[in-house]
């Protein structure tokens, strides 16, 4: 054995010679790699530590770099951890943090390895450990490192409290109870003067501070000082961010700290620094008008400086700034506007984000005219996202800002037709979507769709199927509104169509359907003198189709002799067109089409027939032999003309049962049928339905209780499958069991919903008109069709203690557990003795294993204790102006809070004061 | 908090990747491709920042090496810029003036100093002077190993043991 391992670890080929091979690829990179992989696997073998670490680290090197699996080395690396030298720690800790994972099957074994290294007289190795830890934890190695931890986070190296200190948040996330061990210390380290440790600390509480604030607003003091003491950019900023999230919940805190975010934010050189008081202010402290004004300043300086990327955070800050102060936004416009034309793409993102939040409904025409117009110059990417914006900003809230609908369905039209336009799915929507919604505009919107179907070019663009596939519908559905139906046919048959996909043929064929239907009955029902209102308008571009389109011509011409009324002859050619056009399509391999084709032609067919007769006769005789074609037509028409309107997301809900149909009896039966697995509780009967509805909800009560006597507890059970898997369920229970157990707060339309159900009905039935705003044009803003709950879909409850994570449960129980009373009574001068003792018991009850660890817990409360009486002397010495204010503020927040005074009148006692009031300690006053 | 290091060539050749958030193997390569070709495609007077999949990519570029660092989205940029030139300073000083062969050669080097600045996705030491000590005094450690395993007599003792 000892002969080969000298030979490989003479021989062996080191880091260095595999990287020159690598780079000189003699045989190809992969050829090379896959034998060097070769080697690794045979010296990871070797007993020889040497000989190992080397081959681990090169197995790192491809890992690392070209990707190649490491995960059967897992052992081995373990194996080289274990050696006494410190070089080939660093390789196997190295391999570990970088190969290792949650499932990594030797991560059980590695907990000693770590506990060891983290308990070594090397400093290094320590960190080493440290780092590991932090890459690799789980909940089973943070739970069994977390005393090793916390010893090191009093460890009087700073180079490892430091680690220490920064592992520990990794630590608090995979095992929360950690939290009551370590915290303390954690908070101690606040105090600490080395500003390497400072930053450490404040980094850990600026990440978990994100996660949930409110935990930490009694450490708001401590922090506080750091921001006024600190004398390192990094610190500060990390400060600046806790604030950041601690100031929204606390008004009096806000109060304190914006004064010196605005001291900072002048006297900083420091361009990061500035940014984050910047942005501290515009996030959090946009209430204070003064603070803002400093900032939208500096915010001005970085937008017109030269730094690309001061710009876009410029731009970024004015956007958080524009949801609550709009002028800051228009008063820097120039510069917006002026960056929608910036060579990089993400300043032009974000300035296309600020400029669509200054549209409002008086300026929405002139941006969205701008803005197509950039769409227009600029690449298909930008133009995209200038066009979906200018889409969303538009429809939002139900087309809230539009009061021109015939404007805004010109400008789909247009925006479909530039050249990049891929957005034809949501112009699709909004297309169809406006035309339900608003009844004044369908007249515009069937021009539209006639400019957009007749234009064959358009038929060879694939983004745009979408779009044509709205523009057919609405040309069916709308027909009574066009000018010239007749052309719609041929638009709608015309040859290129064939470059459409099926489904959207599909829809191409059934409009044709219906705007054949609507000319026949148009001619022959309603004798066709009403009908051709006047094709002259569309003449020309119409004149354009007839002689593009060659297959079409003589029916083309036929209309353009007559220029209008739909006679007989028009119609024998229109039947004509359509037997031409379709014919072909019968045996399209697409069911959807060809089922769709055979309806029309067969349509045609039992038309045709009389149309033919009728033209060759007198008018006269055509009604009389058409008696037949006539009441076809007719019936069809009135199959169509039904108005289609929009559908509330909930509406199925609120169909009314039929007075013949009890729907309950039959459920009954089954009850009694499958004995235990049951329908729907009672509740779900009982309650929800209209007053109309009363005596057959009632007698179904009766009918129900009968059974429900027996079967209570499955009622029960069935209740609570129902709740957890409500996706297999039918909706239109739903919603009422929901609101039996959680009334949403948010929704008071929901809530509304139990109980006057048939109100809402009518409601409904009348197409609830609901006008949002006065409009104040010249041109009144035509009824836009909402339904009340079609936008608002149901907002889950927020439920604050869904969130309490069982990390900041911990954090929670430390720092209201202990310090809500720790701030009081060491300002009510209790005994010392006596909070020494509350002190112990708590860290008894918390840390149940270490000795050592109480003691500490008491000799550091002390310290602290000892501190923050200083902190206060020298707080109230600071100067006597400062203080004067302080008391007025104090008067005045006790003024405000009248709880707050009293409990602190009555901390005398030992009274467990609400956490919410003593949260931030009268310092901060 | 910094979510991964990635240093790529010019190329689109990856020198370097730190992962301090969990990625499996198949979620490197991808980011790593992903993010080299928007990077590597992006002008060069263009802004250092690239919002990716709701996080963003600092990335800046010395000589032939992008240097990114992926942080959360209220993360401070200018900061993480100043971290990337921080890194680079001290590169810069331990292998005097640093090129992108030092870094090819010496990866497990340019490791240990990223390490030794960043702990757990946060800065761990703001100063070039300290880091340089820490890693001339670790260097030590190695080399003293080093030379007693390579020593003769080590090896012969190891081969007749």
């Amino acid at each position: 054995m000892s002969g080969p391992s000298l030979m490989d670890s003479l021989f062996q080929r080191t880091l260095e010679d595999l990287i020159k091979g690598l780079r000189q690829q003699l045989i190809g990179e992969q050829a090379f790699i896959s034998k060097a992989l070769e080697e690794i696997r045979k010296e990871i073998k070797s007993t020889d530590l040497s000989t190992k670490s080397t081959a681990l680290l090169k197995l790192c090197y491809l890992s690392n770099l070209h990707f190649h699996d490491m995960s059967f080395a897992a052992f081995h690396a373990l194996e080289v951890l274990s050696s006494p030298r410190f070089s080939h720690k660093k390789i196997a800790y190295h391999a570990i943090s970088l190969s290792f994972h949650d499932s990594t099957p030797v991560l059980l074994l590695i907990t000693n390895h770590l506990r060891k290294d983290l308990t070594s007289t090397n400093e290094f190795e320590v960190s080493l450990s440290l780092q590991c830890l932090s890459r690799i934890a789980n909940v089973d190695l943070a739970r069994d490192l977390t005393p090793e931890v916390f010893t090191l986070l009093s460890s009087n190296k700073l180079y490892v409290r430091k680690r220490a200190v920064a592992v520990v948040l990794r630590v608090f996330e995979k095992y929360p109870d950690s939290v009551r061990v370590c915290f303390k210390r954690l908070v101690e380290n606040l105090e600490n003067y080395d500003p390497q440790i400072l930053s450490a600390v404040v980094g850990v509480f600026s990440e978990l501070a994100c996660k949930d604030p409110r935990s930490y607003l009694p450490l708001a003091p401590e922090f506080y000082k750091i921001l006024v003491d600190s004398k390192s950019n990094w610190i500060s900023i990390k400060v600046l961010k806790i604030f950041a999230k601690l100031a929204p919940l606390e008004p009096r805190l806000a109060n304190r700290v914006v004064e010196p975010i605005c001291d900072l934010m002048r006297k900083t050189g420091a361009k990061s620094l500035l940014f984050e008081c910047v942005r501290t202010v515009v996030t959090s402290f946009s209430e204070y008008e003064s603070a803002v004004r400093l900032a939208v300043e500096k915010i001005r300086e970085f937008l017109v400086d030269e730094d690309p990327n001061l710009k876009y955070l410029g731009l970024h800050a004015l956007s958080i700034v524009a949801s609550k102060h709009l002028w800051v936004v228009s008063e820097n416009k120039e510069v917006v506007i002026k960056s929608l034309s910036d060579p990089d793409p993400n300043i032009k993102i974000e300035s296309l984000r600020l400029v669509m939040a200054m549209v409002s409904e008086h300026n929405v025409a002139e941006i969205s005219k701008v803005l197509v117009n950039y769409a227009l110059k600029s690449d298909p990417l930008f133009c995209n996202e200038i066009l979906g914006s200018i889409l969303s900003t538009c429809s939002r809230n139900v087309y809230e800002i539009i009061v021109d609908f015939d404007w805004y369905v010109s400008l789909l039209g247009e925006m479909s037709r530039i050249p990049h336009c891929q957005m034809g799915e949501e112009i699709e929507n909004q297309f169809i979507d406006i035309g339900l919604r608003v009844k004044d505009v369908r007249p515009e919107l069937v021009r539209v769709a006639r400019d957009l179907l007749i234009d064959p070019a358009l038929l060879g663009n694939s983004f745009l199927h979408r779009v044509l596939s709205a523009a057919a519908w609405v040309s069916g559905e709308y027909v009574e509104f066009s000018r010239n139906p007749l052309e719609f046919m041929e638009a709608l048959l015309q040859p290129r169509t064939s470059l459409l996909p099926p489904s959207i043929m599909a829809i191409y064929i059934q409009s044709a359907f219906k705007v054949l239907v609507f000319c026949l009955h148009t001619c022959f029902v309603r004798g066709g003198s009403t009908a051709g209102v006047s094709a002259s308008a569309s003449y020309e571009s119409f004149d354009d189709l007839s002689v593009e389109n060659g297959a079409d011509s003589t029916v083309a011409h036929g209309q353009t002799c007559t220029s209008a009324p739909i006679t007989n002859e028009s119609i024998v050619n229109l039947l004509k067109l359509v037997e031409l056009a379709l014919s072909p399509l019968l045996g399209s391999h697409d069911v959807e089409v060809q089922e769709r084709a055979r309806n029309l032609l067969g349509f045609v067919d039992l038309i045709k027939l009389e149309a033919l007769n009728s033209s060759g006769q007198e008018e006269n005789d055509s009604e009389r032999k058409g008696v037949e074609a006539t009441k076809i037509i007719r019936l069809v028409h009135d199959a169509f003309s039904k108005e289609l309107g929009p559908v509330s997301l909930t509406a199925q809900g609120k169909v009314p049962v039929p007075d013949g149909l009890t729907l309950n009896e039959n459920l009954g039966d089954l009850e009694t049928i499958c004995g235990d697995i049951e329908l729907p509780s009672s509740n779900t009967f009982s309650f929800g339905y209209p007053s109309e509805e009363k005596d057959v909800s009632s007698f179904s009560n009766l009918q129900i209780k009968e059974d429900s006597g027996q079967s209570n507890e499955s009622t029960s059970l069935l209740a609570e499958h129902r709740k957890r898997h409500g996706l297999y369920y039918l909706p239109s229970g739903k919603s009422e069991v929901i609101s039996n157990d959680y009334p949403p707060a948010n929704d008071p339309a929901l809530q509304g919903d139990n109980n006057d159900n048939a109100s809402d009905l009518v409601k409904l039935t009348a197409e609830s008109l609901v006008p949002k705003r006065k409009p104040n044009h010249s041109k009144p803003r035509p009824v836009v069709v909402k339904l009340d709950e079609v936008d608002e879909k149901p907002v889950a409850v927020k439920q604050l203690e869904s969130r309490d994570d069982s990390l900041s449960g911990a954090v929670r129980d430390i720092l209201f557990g202990s310090e809500d009373i720790l701030p009081t009574s060491s300002r009510s001068n209790l005994p010392n003795s006596n909070r020494k003792g509350k002190k112990k018991q708590h860290m008894i009850t918390q840390v149940e294993s270490k000795e050592n660890v109480v003691d500490d817990g008491n000799s550091s409360s002390r310290r602290r204790k000892d501190h923050s009486h200083g902190k206060e002397r020298r707080h109230r010495k600071k100067n006597a102006e400062e203080r004067n204010e302080t008391d007025r503020k104090e008067k005045e927040s006790s003024s405000n809070h009248p709880r707050r005074h009293k409990s602190r009148q009555r901390a005398e006692e030992p009274l467990k004061v609400p956490p919410q009031t003593s949260v931030i300690p009268d310092f901060l006053l | 908090m910094i979510h991964f290091v990635l240093l790529i060539s010019r190329q689109g050749k990856v020198r370097l990747t730190k992962w301090y958030s969990p990625y499996s193997q198949k979620e490197r390569t991808k980011v790593i491709r992903e993010l080299g070709g928007v990077i590597l495609n992006r002008g060069p007077k263009l802004c250092n920042f690239v919002d990716w999949r709701g996080f963003k990519v600092v990335y800046k570029r010395y000589a032939s090496l992008y240097f990114c660092m992926c942080i959360d989205q209220d993360d401070n940029e200018l900061e993480v810029l100043e971290i990337i030139h921080h890194f680079v300073e001290i590169l810069d000083r331990y292998f005097g003036s640093v090129c992108e062969l030092d870094l090819i050669f010496n990866f497990h080097k340019a490791y240990y100093i990223l390490d030794e600045l960043l702990l757990a996705g946060e800065l761990q030491e703001s100063s070039k002077k300290t880091v340089a000590r820490l890693i001339a005094a670790q260097d030590s450690l190695v080399e003293t190993a080093k030379e007693q395993a390579s020593s003769i007599s080590n090896i012969i003792a190891q081969a007749t043991k």
